[in-house]
């Protein structure tokens, strides 16, 4: 189990590694450019070379990467070229708002999606069971952009319940939270429902449960005693993985909602080739998922005795 | 010896690989979820194709300003779905849209399976330095948020049709690899593959003619649910300003330049909304059909 542990954590660090090394390429090969982005394009040929003497851009390359290298690690992300503030003073408060949004989500989606996904996997092919798989395709269908559009198309202009933005410049407010998290979890609800599905489906067919109900215990307790617990192991990796995939919803809702996040921030530093951002907000991204991924991994060893002591 | 040769089962002839493929989408009949999913793809390929015949209206043409569904042209013809802020008819840019998504997204996934299948195909049959190398490198891109992924990409090399199909296939060869690569595992100790190897045929060849038509079954599911998640990648790219460049009729893009408008002319945005998602769900339905009904046989 330890070996496993280490060997995962080991393996996480070489990616972190390998993507930190691509990104540096992709974004600072040459130095160019990166003066460029920085002073803009209007910039004078004098200003690029004094501001690339004085960053260290004339210094070899490795040499470049391993003191960017170490300044991230400390935490030193250089300056946002667009908000003219070291970028770790934009970057946290805004993870923190999108951790909210993430947090919300989970809280719901996880409880709704198993709920839907052991209720439809109890009896394969039963009216039920449809109507769960085919609503979560359609569900799962509809693109966060399309069903942004329409759930405000609803809430915001129809009944007029819910506000159209989810800026929060006025505090911290649940009714604008409500959008955001309404389009994040049914978009991802379907996929962790059909896995459950797929999961409870199969356990039911095996001997141990067919010899629980064959021994008279009742169908309330079969389920909830006998084939629950060994049905809910693979959900919960794909649950973990979610957290890979809500960092891709989350860029889309926070851009339509306006709401002051992660995702919205690593757009817009894109779409302004904010240089430093984009660098610190994909490392942060690459590394979220890779921790989920590592944790899903180490946790399904753990819950799953099978692979445990073998 | 003659024993031996006669008891090896022989590779599955490239007529009746197609007679199984024709067969299963004929038991697709039978799944009534893969029906309508069936249709509905149909229903935009057949929109896409007949594209100059059934548009009233030129797609780049400004008409009538704001127009609302179902309003009279001055010039002759009725805008059906309205008109857009710049007077463009909504109906026909939707028709001309579904020729761009139809021909970027499959261009895409091509790409992507070429390079997916290639590095699979390599990975699974060497085995040793190819698959280890190939697998870290697949596990490294698959580790990415794929929207951001195909954000930094793009914001990198900017965003042009061409650039679009290079994310794409960049970002999903990798998953397409690992399902290739799973299903030649299981094929490479095959009967059919022993023999061609005594026969002498190149590596190459045993790969491509004599594994890779036996692992279709489960690429062509996974092609269709990979072609819904292509089309949601350029919708996405296109809602997020990051596709492509206006102004042909795409459809994500359609969505967000009129997306602020949708307080007050609701239509400009909902029907492009519903022409995606009726495509998405097309694809997913039809994956869904088609792998219950492969399961059955």
């Amino acid at each position: 189990m330890l070996i496993m542990i280490s060997k995962r954590i080991g393996f996480m660090v070489l990616t972190m590694l390998v993507v930190s090394i691509l990104l540096f390429l992709l974004l600072e090969y040459s130095p160019g450019n990166v003066a460029v982005k920085v002073l803009g394009p209007y910039s004078s040929e004098e200003a690029r070379q004094l501001w690339l003497e004085r960053h260290g851009y004339f210094e070899p390359l490795w040499w470049r990467y391993g003191s960017w290298l170490g300044n991230f690690i400390n935490g030193e992300f250089g300056d946002s070229v667009r908000f003219r503030v070291p970028v770790s003073e934009v970057l946290w408060p805004r993870l923190w708002n999108t951790a909210i949004l993430g947090f919300w989500t989970f809280a719901i989606m996880i409880p709704l999606s198993l709920i839907l996904g052991v209720l439809a996997g109890m009896r394969e092919g039963s009216r039920l069971d449809r109507i769960i798989s085919v609503g979560s395709i359609i569900t799962t269908s509809v693109p966060e952009f399309a069903s942004t559009v329409l759930l405000s198309a609803i809430f915001v202009f129809g009944l007029k319940w819910l506000p159209g933005t989810s800026s929060m410049t006025s505090g911290f407010e649940v009714k604008q939270m409500i959008l955001p998290v309404m389009v994040l979890i049914i978009y991802d609800f379907g996929y962790v429902a059909r896995m459950t599905r797929a999961s409870m489906a199969e356990v039911m067919t095996t001997h141990y449960i067919r010899t629980a109900i064959l021994k008279g215990l009742p169908y309330r307790q079969v389920i909830m005693k006998h084939a629950l617990r060994n049905a809910l192991i693979a959900p919960f990796t794909v649950i973990m993985l979610q957290i890979n995939w809500l960092l891709s919803g989350v860029i889309v809702v926070e851009f339509f909602f306006a709401y002051k996040g992660f995702g919205a921030l690593l757009l817009e530093a894109s779409l302004n080739q904010d240089i430093f951002v984009i660098e610190a907000c994909a490392m942060v991204a690459v590394f979220v998922a890779v921790a989920s991924q590592t944790i899903a991994d180490i946790g399904y060893t753990y819950l799953n005795p099978r692979i445990r002591f073998t | 010896m003659s024993n031996i040769i006669e008891t090896v089962t022989p590779a599955p002839t490239p007529e009746a690989a197609f007679m199984r493929a024709l067969k299963s989408f004929a038991l697709l009949r039978e799944s009534t979820p893969g029906m309508v999913g069936a249709f509905l793809v149909l229903f935009w390929v057949i929109v896409a194709i007949l594209a100059p015949l059934i548009a009233p209206f030129d797609p780049l043409a400004t008409l009538q300003p704001m127009a609302k569904p179902g309003t009279v042209y001055s010039m002759g013809g009725t805008f059906w779905l309205g008109t857009d802020h710049l007077g463009r008819d909504i109906l026909s840019r939707i028709i001309y849209g579904s020729q761009t998504v139809l021909f970027y997204a499959p261009l895409a996934t091509l790409c992507a399976y070429t390079l997916g299948i290639l590095m699979g195909l390599a990975a699974g049959y060497h085995l040793g330095w190819w698959d280890i190398v190939l697998s870290r490198i697949s596990d490294i891109i698959l580790s990415f948020p794929v929207l951001v992924l195909y954000i930094i990409i793009i914001a990198t090399i900017g965003s042009s049709g061409i650039n679009i199909i290079i994310a794409i296939t960049f970002a999903s060869a990798p998953g397409i690899m690992r399902i290739v690569r799973g299903l030649v595992l299981d094929l490479r100790n095959r009967d059919y593959v022993a023999a061609a190897q005594t026969r002498g045929e190149s590596a190459l060849y045993i790969m491509l003619v004599e594994i890779l038509p036996n692992a279709r079954g489960p690429l062509i599911v996974d092609a269709c649910l990979r072609l819904g998640y292509v089309i949601i990648t350029i919708g996405v790219l296109g809602f997020l300003g990051l596709g492509l460049p206006p102004p042909d009729p795409d459809w994500g893009g359609m969505i967000n330049e009129t997306r602020k408008m949708a307080m007050i002319f609701p239509h400009m945005t909902i029907f492009p909304v519903i022409a995606i998602s009726s495509l998405i769900l097309g694809f997913n339905l039809l994956a869904d059909g088609l792998r219950e009904v492969s399961l059955r046989d």
